[in-house]
Protein backbone atom coordinates (compact mmCIF):
# COMPACT_ATOMS: atom_id res chain seq x y z
CA UNK A 1 0.00 0.00 0.00
CA UNK A 2 1.65 3.63 -0.67
CA UNK A 3 1.65 5.84 1.49
CA UNK A 4 0.96 9.24 1.25
CA UNK A 5 4.15 11.71 0.82
CA UNK A 6 4.60 13.33 4.52
CA UNK A 7 3.99 16.93 3.53
CA UNK A 8 5.49 19.43 6.44
CA UNK A 9 3.34 20.06 9.64
CA UNK A 10 0.17 21.70 9.36
CA UNK A 11 0.85 22.53 5.36
CA UNK A 12 -0.50 19.90 3.36
CA UNK A 13 0.45 19.04 0.03
CA UNK A 14 -1.75 20.48 -2.76
CA UNK A 15 -3.28 16.45 -3.79
CA UNK A 16 -3.08 14.23 -7.21
CA UNK A 17 -5.33 12.81 -9.48
CA UNK A 18 -4.73 9.79 -7.25
CA UNK A 19 -6.60 11.16 -4.38
CA UNK A 20 -10.27 10.51 -3.76
CA UNK A 21 -10.88 13.13 -1.26
CA UNK A 22 -9.85 16.82 -1.23
CA UNK A 23 -10.71 18.81 1.39
CA UNK A 24 -9.91 22.72 1.29
CA UNK A 25 -10.66 25.66 3.48
CA UNK A 26 -13.21 23.31 5.51
CA UNK A 27 -14.92 25.42 7.75
CA UNK A 28 -17.98 24.82 10.22
CA UNK A 29 -19.63 26.97 12.71
CA UNK A 30 -22.72 25.96 15.21
CA UNK A 31 -24.47 28.75 16.41
CA UNK A 32 -21.61 30.95 15.74
CA UNK A 33 -19.06 28.79 17.60
CA UNK A 34 -16.49 27.50 15.21
CA UNK A 35 -15.55 23.90 15.52
CA UNK A 36 -13.65 23.77 12.37
CA UNK A 37 -11.54 26.56 10.75
CA UNK A 38 -9.71 26.38 7.45
CA UNK A 39 -9.06 22.65 7.69
CA UNK A 40 -7.85 20.83 4.11
CA UNK A 41 -6.00 17.49 3.43
CA UNK A 42 -6.17 14.97 0.85
CA UNK A 43 -6.56 11.18 1.16
CA UNK A 44 -5.57 9.12 -1.88
CA UNK A 45 -7.21 6.00 -2.77
CA UNK A 46 -7.00 2.69 -1.30
CA UNK A 47 -4.72 4.01 1.67
CA UNK A 48 -5.63 4.67 5.22
CA UNK A 49 -5.75 8.07 6.84
CA UNK A 50 -6.39 8.19 10.74
CA UNK A 51 -8.11 11.16 12.30
CA UNK A 52 -6.89 12.23 16.08
CA UNK A 53 -7.18 15.00 18.55
CA UNK A 54 -8.61 15.68 21.54
CA UNK A 55 -12.23 15.76 22.77
CA UNK A 56 -14.51 18.05 21.26
CA UNK A 57 -11.47 18.47 18.10
CA UNK A 58 -14.14 18.80 15.74
CA UNK A 59 -13.02 15.10 14.59
CA UNK A 60 -16.74 13.76 14.13
CA UNK A 61 -17.62 16.73 12.67
CA UNK A 62 -15.78 16.60 9.67
CA UNK A 63 -16.92 12.91 9.18
CA UNK A 64 -20.59 14.73 9.34
CA UNK A 65 -19.19 17.42 6.61
CA UNK A 66 -18.25 14.39 4.62
CA UNK A 67 -21.36 12.34 4.92
CA UNK A 68 -23.08 15.86 3.47
CA UNK A 69 -25.21 16.18 7.19
CA UNK A 70 -23.34 19.68 8.52
CA UNK A 71 -23.81 22.86 6.48
CA UNK A 72 -19.86 24.01 5.99
CA UNK A 73 -17.82 26.66 3.99
CA UNK A 74 -14.68 25.41 2.29
CA UNK A 75 -15.15 22.72 -0.71
CA UNK A 76 -15.33 18.65 -0.39
CA UNK A 77 -14.28 16.94 -3.19
CA UNK A 78 -14.92 13.21 -3.68
CA UNK A 79 -13.31 11.98 -7.12
CA UNK A 80 -15.00 9.30 -8.95
CA UNK A 81 -18.04 7.62 -7.98
CA UNK A 82 -18.16 6.91 -4.23
CA UNK A 83 -20.01 4.68 -2.04
CA UNK A 84 -19.44 5.47 1.25
CA UNK A 85 -19.72 2.74 4.40
CA UNK A 86 -19.90 4.30 7.68
CA UNK A 87 -19.85 3.18 11.35
CA UNK A 88 -20.63 5.86 14.30
CA UNK A 89 -19.64 6.16 16.88
CA UNK A 90 -22.66 6.07 19.30
CA UNK A 91 -25.02 2.79 18.36
CA UNK A 92 -26.63 1.55 21.23
CA UNK A 93 -30.33 -0.35 20.63
CA UNK A 94 -32.77 -0.83 23.48
CA UNK A 95 -35.69 -2.72 23.79
CA UNK A 96 -36.20 -2.39 20.23
CA UNK A 97 -37.73 -6.01 18.42
CA UNK A 98 -35.05 -5.87 15.91
CA UNK A 99 -33.11 -8.47 14.79
CA UNK A 100 -29.95 -8.37 12.64
CA UNK A 101 -31.07 -9.64 10.00
CA UNK A 102 -33.90 -6.84 9.89
CA UNK A 103 -31.03 -4.24 10.51
CA UNK A 104 -29.26 -5.25 7.92
CA UNK A 105 -32.43 -5.40 5.42
CA UNK A 106 -32.44 -1.94 5.61
CA UNK A 107 -29.44 -1.12 3.30
CA UNK A 108 -29.98 -4.87 1.25
CA UNK A 109 -32.30 -7.33 0.95
CA UNK A 110 -29.86 -10.04 0.78
CA UNK A 111 -26.03 -10.93 0.82
CA UNK A 112 -25.19 -10.90 4.96
CA UNK A 113 -23.34 -13.99 5.08
CA UNK A 114 -20.54 -12.87 3.19
CA UNK A 115 -20.51 -9.43 4.82
CA UNK A 116 -21.04 -11.08 8.44
CA UNK A 117 -18.19 -13.95 7.30
CA UNK A 118 -15.91 -10.81 6.73
CA UNK A 119 -15.85 -9.92 10.33
CA UNK A 120 -15.69 -13.02 11.50
CA UNK A 121 -19.59 -13.67 12.39
CA UNK A 122 -21.42 -16.91 11.64
CA UNK A 123 -24.93 -16.79 9.77
CA UNK A 124 -26.83 -17.46 12.61
CA UNK A 125 -26.20 -14.16 14.56
CA UNK A 126 -28.48 -12.60 12.07
CA UNK A 127 -31.93 -14.05 14.47
CA UNK A 128 -30.41 -12.30 17.15
CA UNK A 129 -31.83 -8.98 18.24
CA UNK A 130 -29.64 -5.78 18.25
CA UNK A 131 -30.19 -5.55 22.10
CA UNK A 132 -28.58 -8.78 22.90
CA UNK A 133 -25.79 -8.62 21.11
CA UNK A 134 -22.71 -8.02 23.20
CA UNK A 135 -20.45 -4.46 22.62
CA UNK A 136 -18.21 -6.56 20.20
CA UNK A 137 -20.69 -8.00 18.50
CA UNK A 138 -22.72 -4.92 17.62
CA UNK A 139 -19.80 -3.44 16.49
CA UNK A 140 -18.52 -5.96 14.14
CA UNK A 141 -22.22 -6.02 12.68
CA UNK A 142 -21.75 -2.47 11.86
CA UNK A 143 -18.90 -3.10 10.14
CA UNK A 144 -20.61 -6.12 8.29
CA UNK A 145 -23.58 -2.95 7.67
CA UNK A 146 -20.56 -0.74 6.28
CA UNK A 147 -19.35 -2.92 3.89
CA UNK A 148 -22.56 -4.55 2.92
CA UNK A 149 -22.79 -2.52 -0.19
CA UNK A 150 -18.99 -2.88 -1.14
CA UNK A 151 -18.22 0.66 -0.06
CA UNK A 152 -15.21 1.88 -1.17
CA UNK A 153 -14.45 4.51 1.20
CA UNK A 154 -14.78 3.63 4.89
CA UNK A 155 -15.51 6.11 7.68
CA UNK A 156 -14.92 4.69 11.07
CA UNK A 157 -15.77 6.94 14.52
CA UNK A 158 -14.03 5.13 17.05
CA UNK A 159 -14.65 1.74 16.03
CA UNK A 160 -14.14 0.33 19.05
CA UNK A 161 -14.90 2.77 21.77
CA UNK A 162 -17.66 0.50 23.50
CA UNK A 163 -15.41 -3.18 23.64
CA UNK A 164 -13.24 -4.75 25.30
CA UNK A 165 -9.72 -5.43 24.52
CA UNK A 166 -10.25 -9.14 23.25
CA UNK A 167 -12.93 -8.01 20.71
CA UNK A 168 -10.59 -5.12 19.69
CA UNK A 169 -8.32 -7.55 18.75
CA UNK A 170 -10.91 -9.19 16.73
CA UNK A 171 -12.42 -5.66 15.45
CA UNK A 172 -8.92 -4.87 14.01
CA UNK A 173 -8.22 -7.87 12.72
CA UNK A 174 -11.49 -7.88 10.62
CA UNK A 175 -10.84 -4.36 9.61
CA UNK A 176 -7.19 -5.16 8.37
CA UNK A 177 -8.26 -8.14 6.04
CA UNK A 178 -11.61 -6.10 4.78
CA UNK A 179 -8.62 -3.58 3.52
CA UNK A 180 -6.31 -5.73 2.37
CA UNK A 181 -8.97 -7.62 0.38
CA UNK A 182 -11.08 -5.02 -0.76
CA UNK A 183 -8.58 -2.09 -1.47
CA UNK A 184 -10.74 0.33 -0.01
CA UNK A 185 -9.86 3.77 1.58
CA UNK A 186 -10.52 3.68 5.23
CA UNK A 187 -10.80 7.42 7.19
CA UNK A 188 -10.57 6.33 11.04
CA UNK A 189 -11.16 8.16 14.39
CA UNK A 190 -9.15 7.36 16.81
CA UNK A 191 -7.68 7.85 20.20
CA UNK A 192 -5.17 5.31 20.30
CA UNK A 193 -2.28 6.57 18.92
CA UNK A 194 -0.65 3.31 18.50
CA UNK A 195 -3.63 2.77 16.08
CA UNK A 196 -2.98 5.53 14.56
CA UNK A 197 1.07 5.02 13.58
CA UNK A 198 0.64 1.33 12.83
CA UNK A 199 -2.08 0.72 10.72
CA UNK A 200 -2.17 4.57 8.72
CA UNK A 201 -1.35 5.74 5.58
CA UNK A 202 -1.36 9.15 6.94
CA UNK A 203 -2.34 10.88 9.99
CA UNK A 204 -4.59 13.97 10.47
CA UNK A 205 -4.25 15.67 13.84
CA UNK A 206 -7.68 17.99 14.63
CA UNK A 207 -7.88 20.35 17.28
CA UNK A 208 -10.45 22.54 15.33
CA UNK A 209 -7.92 23.43 12.77
CA UNK A 210 -4.87 21.30 11.45
CA UNK A 211 -2.31 20.43 13.47
CA UNK A 212 -0.52 18.40 12.05
CA UNK A 213 -1.01 15.98 8.66
CA UNK A 214 1.53 13.78 7.65
CA UNK A 215 3.24 10.22 7.89
CA UNK A 216 2.31 8.72 10.81
CA UNK A 217 6.12 7.59 11.51
CA UNK A 218 6.05 11.00 12.93
CA UNK A 219 3.54 10.28 16.14
CA UNK A 220 6.69 8.97 18.23
CA UNK A 221 7.86 12.65 18.27
CA UNK A 222 6.95 14.17 21.78
CA UNK A 223 6.72 17.66 20.80
CA UNK A 224 4.67 16.51 18.30
CA UNK A 225 2.49 14.62 20.54
CA UNK A 226 2.32 17.19 23.39
CA UNK A 227 1.68 20.24 20.36
CA UNK A 228 -1.43 18.06 19.24
CA UNK A 229 -3.12 16.71 22.49
CA UNK A 230 -1.95 19.18 24.95
CA UNK A 231 0.46 18.79 28.58
CA UNK A 232 -3.03 16.68 29.67
CA UNK A 233 -2.78 14.29 26.37
CA UNK A 234 -6.00 12.08 27.12
CA UNK A 235 -4.57 10.03 24.61
CA UNK A 236 -5.15 6.33 24.53
CA UNK A 237 -2.41 3.95 24.22
CA UNK A 238 -2.57 0.65 23.77
CA UNK A 239 -0.65 -2.07 25.67
CA UNK A 240 -1.20 -5.00 22.53
CA UNK A 241 1.86 -6.13 20.29
CA UNK A 242 0.05 -4.44 17.10
CA UNK A 243 2.97 -5.55 15.27
CA UNK A 244 2.08 -9.56 16.11
CA UNK A 245 -1.62 -8.25 14.82
CA UNK A 246 0.00 -7.93 11.22
CA UNK A 247 -0.38 -4.30 11.11
CA UNK A 248 2.00 -1.94 9.22
CA UNK B 1 -76.68 -7.30 15.52
CA UNK B 2 -77.59 -4.15 14.86
CA UNK B 3 -76.43 -1.84 11.22
CA UNK B 4 -74.75 0.81 13.50
CA UNK B 5 -73.07 -2.03 15.30
CA UNK B 6 -72.19 -3.51 12.20
CA UNK B 7 -70.67 -0.28 10.71
CA UNK B 8 -68.92 0.58 14.22
CA UNK B 9 -67.13 -2.90 14.49
CA UNK B 10 -66.62 -2.38 10.65
CA UNK B 11 -64.43 0.88 11.37
CA UNK B 12 -63.40 -0.30 14.99
CA UNK B 13 -61.64 -3.14 13.16
CA UNK B 14 -59.65 -1.38 10.40
CA UNK B 15 -58.89 1.75 12.85
CA UNK B 16 -57.94 -0.53 15.09
CA UNK B 17 -55.31 -2.05 13.15
CA UNK B 18 -54.01 0.85 11.24
CA UNK B 19 -53.54 2.54 15.02
CA UNK B 20 -51.99 -0.42 16.21
CA UNK B 21 -49.33 -0.78 13.14
CA UNK B 22 -48.62 3.35 13.18
CA UNK B 23 -48.49 3.07 17.16
CA UNK B 24 -45.50 0.50 16.82
CA UNK B 25 -43.63 3.24 15.41
CA UNK B 26 -44.87 5.61 18.06
CA UNK B 27 -43.96 3.55 20.78
CA UNK B 28 -40.12 3.05 19.47
CA UNK B 29 -39.89 6.24 19.06
CA UNK B 30 -40.64 7.27 22.52
CA UNK B 31 -43.70 8.80 21.58
CA UNK B 32 -46.49 7.26 23.04
CA UNK B 33 -47.38 10.26 25.62
CA UNK B 34 -46.86 12.66 22.61
CA UNK B 35 -49.60 10.59 20.14
CA UNK B 36 -52.36 11.02 23.39
CA UNK B 37 -51.55 14.36 23.74
CA UNK B 38 -51.74 15.03 19.85
CA UNK B 39 -55.33 13.64 20.30
CA UNK B 40 -56.43 16.49 22.53
CA UNK B 41 -55.26 18.89 19.71
CA UNK B 42 -58.46 17.75 17.84
CA UNK B 43 -60.89 19.13 20.09
CA UNK B 44 -60.87 22.94 18.98
CA UNK B 45 -61.15 21.14 14.73
CA UNK B 46 -64.13 19.19 16.22
CA UNK B 47 -65.55 21.92 18.11
CA UNK B 48 -65.74 24.01 15.07
CA UNK B 49 -67.05 21.43 12.99
CA UNK B 50 -70.53 21.41 15.72
CA UNK B 51 -70.41 24.72 15.58
CA UNK B 52 -70.30 25.53 11.74
CA UNK B 53 -72.48 22.32 10.97
CA UNK B 54 -69.53 20.42 8.91
CA UNK B 55 -68.04 16.87 9.19
CA UNK B 56 -66.27 17.20 12.69
CA UNK B 57 -63.66 14.58 11.28
CA UNK B 58 -62.41 17.15 8.83
CA UNK B 59 -62.26 20.08 11.32
CA UNK B 60 -60.39 17.24 13.62
CA UNK B 61 -58.14 16.58 10.59
CA UNK B 62 -57.14 19.79 10.04
CA UNK B 63 -56.10 20.96 13.24
CA UNK B 64 -54.30 17.69 14.23
CA UNK B 65 -52.63 18.20 10.60
CA UNK B 66 -51.54 21.55 11.05
CA UNK B 67 -50.41 21.06 15.05
CA UNK B 68 -48.45 17.75 13.16
CA UNK B 69 -46.19 20.46 10.58
CA UNK B 70 -46.08 22.83 13.51
CA UNK B 71 -44.30 20.44 15.33
CA UNK B 72 -42.39 18.72 12.32
CA UNK B 73 -41.49 22.57 11.56
CA UNK B 74 -40.08 23.19 15.04
CA UNK B 75 -38.18 20.25 15.44
CA UNK B 76 -36.76 20.50 12.44
CA UNK B 77 -35.56 24.22 13.23
CA UNK B 78 -35.19 24.15 17.04
CA UNK B 79 -33.74 22.26 19.95
CA UNK B 80 -37.08 21.44 21.65
CA UNK B 81 -37.83 17.83 21.91
CA UNK B 82 -41.56 16.55 20.41
CA UNK B 83 -42.76 16.55 23.92
CA UNK B 84 -41.65 20.47 24.66
CA UNK B 85 -43.68 21.46 21.74
CA UNK B 86 -46.96 18.80 21.94
CA UNK B 87 -47.19 19.89 25.83
CA UNK B 88 -47.44 23.51 24.67
CA UNK B 89 -50.22 22.53 21.88
CA UNK B 90 -52.05 20.00 23.92
CA UNK B 91 -52.84 22.43 26.81
CA UNK B 92 -53.83 25.60 24.08
CA UNK B 93 -56.14 23.24 21.90
CA UNK B 94 -57.62 21.61 24.70
CA UNK B 95 -58.29 25.03 26.76
CA UNK B 96 -59.90 26.33 23.41
CA UNK B 97 -61.85 23.42 22.51
CA UNK B 98 -63.35 22.96 25.73
CA UNK B 99 -64.47 26.52 25.04
CA UNK B 100 -65.64 26.32 22.03
CA UNK B 101 -67.83 23.01 22.15
CA UNK B 102 -71.33 23.29 23.23
CA UNK B 103 -71.91 21.76 26.39
CA UNK B 104 -73.92 19.04 25.21
CA UNK B 105 -71.66 17.24 22.50
CA UNK B 106 -68.39 18.16 24.65
CA UNK B 107 -68.86 14.17 25.96
CA UNK B 108 -69.15 12.59 22.57
CA UNK B 109 -65.99 14.63 21.39
CA UNK B 110 -64.31 13.82 24.46
CA UNK B 111 -64.90 9.94 24.75
CA UNK B 112 -66.64 9.02 21.03
CA UNK B 113 -69.94 7.08 20.46
CA UNK B 114 -69.94 4.35 18.23
CA UNK B 115 -73.95 4.62 18.31
CA UNK B 116 -73.87 7.45 15.76
CA UNK B 117 -71.33 5.51 13.40
CA UNK B 118 -72.97 5.24 9.56
CA UNK B 119 -72.23 3.57 6.75
CA UNK B 120 -70.26 6.40 5.08
CA UNK B 121 -68.17 6.59 8.49
CA UNK B 122 -67.32 2.92 8.47
CA UNK B 123 -66.36 3.19 4.72
CA UNK B 124 -64.64 6.35 5.43
CA UNK B 125 -62.47 4.17 8.76
CA UNK B 126 -61.69 1.48 5.91
CA UNK B 127 -61.13 3.99 2.88
CA UNK B 128 -58.39 5.53 5.56
CA UNK B 129 -56.94 3.08 7.39
CA UNK B 130 -56.34 0.89 4.30
CA UNK B 131 -53.66 3.65 2.96
CA UNK B 132 -52.20 4.25 6.00
CA UNK B 133 -51.07 1.16 6.62
CA UNK B 134 -49.56 0.79 2.98
CA UNK B 135 -48.05 3.86 3.37
CA UNK B 136 -46.64 3.16 7.21
CA UNK B 137 -45.16 -0.31 5.53
CA UNK B 138 -43.27 1.81 2.62
CA UNK B 139 -41.80 4.19 5.35
CA UNK B 140 -41.03 1.61 8.34
CA UNK B 141 -37.26 0.93 7.83
CA UNK B 142 -36.46 3.95 7.20
CA UNK B 143 -38.48 5.85 10.56
CA UNK B 144 -36.91 2.51 12.25
CA UNK B 145 -33.25 3.03 10.97
CA UNK B 146 -33.24 7.30 11.74
CA UNK B 147 -34.92 5.77 15.69
CA UNK B 148 -31.92 3.73 16.09
CA UNK B 149 -29.10 6.31 14.61
CA UNK B 150 -30.01 9.35 12.40
CA UNK B 151 -26.70 9.67 10.99
CA UNK B 152 -26.52 6.59 9.87
CA UNK B 153 -30.11 6.79 8.30
CA UNK B 154 -29.23 10.17 6.96
CA UNK B 155 -25.61 8.42 5.66
CA UNK B 156 -28.19 5.73 3.32
CA UNK B 157 -29.68 8.48 1.80
CA UNK B 158 -32.49 8.57 3.79
CA UNK B 159 -34.16 12.13 4.08
CA UNK B 160 -35.02 12.12 7.67
CA UNK B 161 -37.17 15.35 7.88
CA UNK B 162 -39.28 13.77 5.03
CA UNK B 163 -39.79 10.57 6.64
CA UNK B 164 -40.63 12.25 9.90
CA UNK B 165 -42.99 14.16 8.49
CA UNK B 166 -44.87 11.14 6.20
CA UNK B 167 -44.89 9.53 9.94
CA UNK B 168 -46.34 12.47 11.47
CA UNK B 169 -48.63 13.01 8.91
CA UNK B 170 -49.66 8.87 9.14
CA UNK B 171 -50.24 9.57 13.11
CA UNK B 172 -52.48 12.30 12.42
CA UNK B 173 -54.90 10.80 10.02
CA UNK B 174 -55.21 7.58 12.15
CA UNK B 175 -55.91 9.74 15.23
CA UNK B 176 -58.36 12.11 13.47
CA UNK B 177 -60.46 8.50 12.25
CA UNK B 178 -60.02 6.97 15.94
CA UNK B 179 -62.09 9.77 17.50
CA UNK B 180 -65.03 8.90 16.14
CA UNK B 181 -64.40 5.42 18.01
CA UNK B 182 -63.23 6.26 21.19
CA UNK B 183 -63.20 9.93 21.18
CA UNK B 184 -60.10 12.37 21.90
CA UNK B 185 -59.42 11.16 25.58
CA UNK B 186 -58.82 7.76 24.38
CA UNK B 187 -57.68 7.72 21.72
CA UNK B 188 -54.08 7.97 22.47
CA UNK B 189 -54.47 4.38 24.04
CA UNK B 190 -55.99 3.06 20.88
CA UNK B 191 -52.59 3.56 19.58
CA UNK B 192 -50.19 2.93 22.24
CA UNK B 193 -51.79 0.21 23.99
CA UNK B 194 -51.28 -2.50 21.40
CA UNK B 195 -47.85 -1.61 20.36
CA UNK B 196 -46.66 -1.75 24.14
CA UNK B 197 -48.25 -5.01 24.07
CA UNK B 198 -46.20 -6.37 21.69
CA UNK B 199 -42.70 -4.92 21.91
CA UNK B 200 -41.23 -7.32 24.46
CA UNK B 201 -43.16 -10.31 22.88
CA UNK B 202 -42.06 -9.59 19.23
CA UNK B 203 -38.65 -11.55 17.62
CA UNK B 204 -38.12 -9.95 14.98
CA UNK B 205 -39.83 -6.10 13.31
CA UNK B 206 -42.14 -7.26 10.95
CA UNK B 207 -44.00 -9.42 13.66
CA UNK B 208 -44.06 -6.50 15.92
CA UNK B 209 -45.51 -4.24 13.48
CA UNK B 210 -48.01 -7.20 12.22
CA UNK B 211 -48.70 -7.87 16.05
CA UNK B 212 -49.41 -4.13 17.00
CA UNK B 213 -51.98 -4.43 13.51
CA UNK B 214 -54.02 -7.50 15.16
CA UNK B 215 -53.65 -6.48 18.44
CA UNK B 216 -55.56 -3.53 17.89
CA UNK B 217 -58.12 -5.02 16.09
CA UNK B 218 -58.92 -7.48 18.72
CA UNK B 219 -59.07 -4.89 21.04
CA UNK B 220 -60.89 -2.36 19.45
CA UNK B 221 -63.36 -5.48 17.82
CA UNK B 222 -63.74 -7.03 21.36
CA UNK B 223 -64.72 -3.46 22.77
CA UNK B 224 -66.78 -2.62 20.39
CA UNK B 225 -68.96 -6.18 21.00
CA UNK B 226 -69.11 -6.19 24.90
CA UNK B 227 -69.95 -2.14 23.88
CA UNK B 228 -73.05 -3.42 22.80
CA UNK B 229 -73.50 -6.55 25.23
CA UNK B 230 -73.08 -4.65 27.63
CA UNK B 231 -74.80 -1.08 27.09
CA UNK B 232 -71.57 1.06 28.46
CA UNK B 233 -69.40 3.34 26.30
CA UNK B 234 -67.00 1.43 23.37
CA UNK B 235 -63.88 4.23 23.84
CA UNK B 236 -63.36 3.04 27.71
CA UNK B 237 -64.15 -1.09 26.80
CA UNK B 238 -61.58 -0.86 23.62
CA UNK B 239 -58.91 0.75 25.81
CA UNK B 240 -59.61 -1.90 28.96
CA UNK B 241 -59.19 -4.83 26.56
CA UNK B 242 -55.82 -3.61 24.64
CA UNK B 243 -54.73 -3.38 28.76
CA UNK B 244 -56.10 -6.73 29.28
CA UNK B 245 -54.21 -7.95 26.57
CA UNK B 246 -51.16 -5.85 27.58
CA UNK B 247 -51.12 -7.10 31.22
CA UNK B 248 -50.87 -10.88 29.44
CA UNK B 249 -48.54 -10.42 27.23
CA UNK B 250 -46.27 -8.91 29.79
CA UNK B 251 -46.70 -11.87 31.85
CA UNK B 252 -46.13 -14.17 29.19
CA UNK B 253 -42.91 -12.52 28.52
CA UNK B 254 -41.42 -12.58 32.30
CA UNK B 255 -42.66 -16.78 32.45
CA UNK B 256 -40.96 -17.13 29.15
CA UNK B 257 -37.82 -15.14 29.93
Amino acid sequence: MVIAPPPSRGTPDTGTSADVLRVTNLGVRVDKVPILENVSFQVRRGTTLSIVGPNGAGKTTLFRVLLGLVPHTGTVEWSGPVRIGYVPQHFAVTDVPITVRDFLSFKREAGFEESLAAVGLEAGVLRKRLDVLSGGEMQRVLIAWAVLDRPNVLLFDEPTATVDIGSEDMLYEALNRLEKESNITVLLITHDIHIASRYSDAVLALNRTVRFFGAPSRLSEPNLLMEIFGSGSGLAEHKHDLGSRGFR
Amino acid sequence: MTEVAVYSLVAGISVGFAGGYVGSLMVLKRMALVGDALSHVALPGLALGILFNFNPFLGAFAFLFSAAVLTWYIEKTTRLFPEAIIGVLFVTALAVGILLTPEVDLLEALFGDITTVSLVDALLAVGISAPIVVVARLVYRRVVLSILSEELARSTGINVALVNFVYLFLVTVVVAVGIKIVGTVLVGALVVVPAAAMKNVSRNLSSYALLSGLTGTVSAGSGILLANYLGLPAGPLVVTVGTAIFAGALVAHRIAS
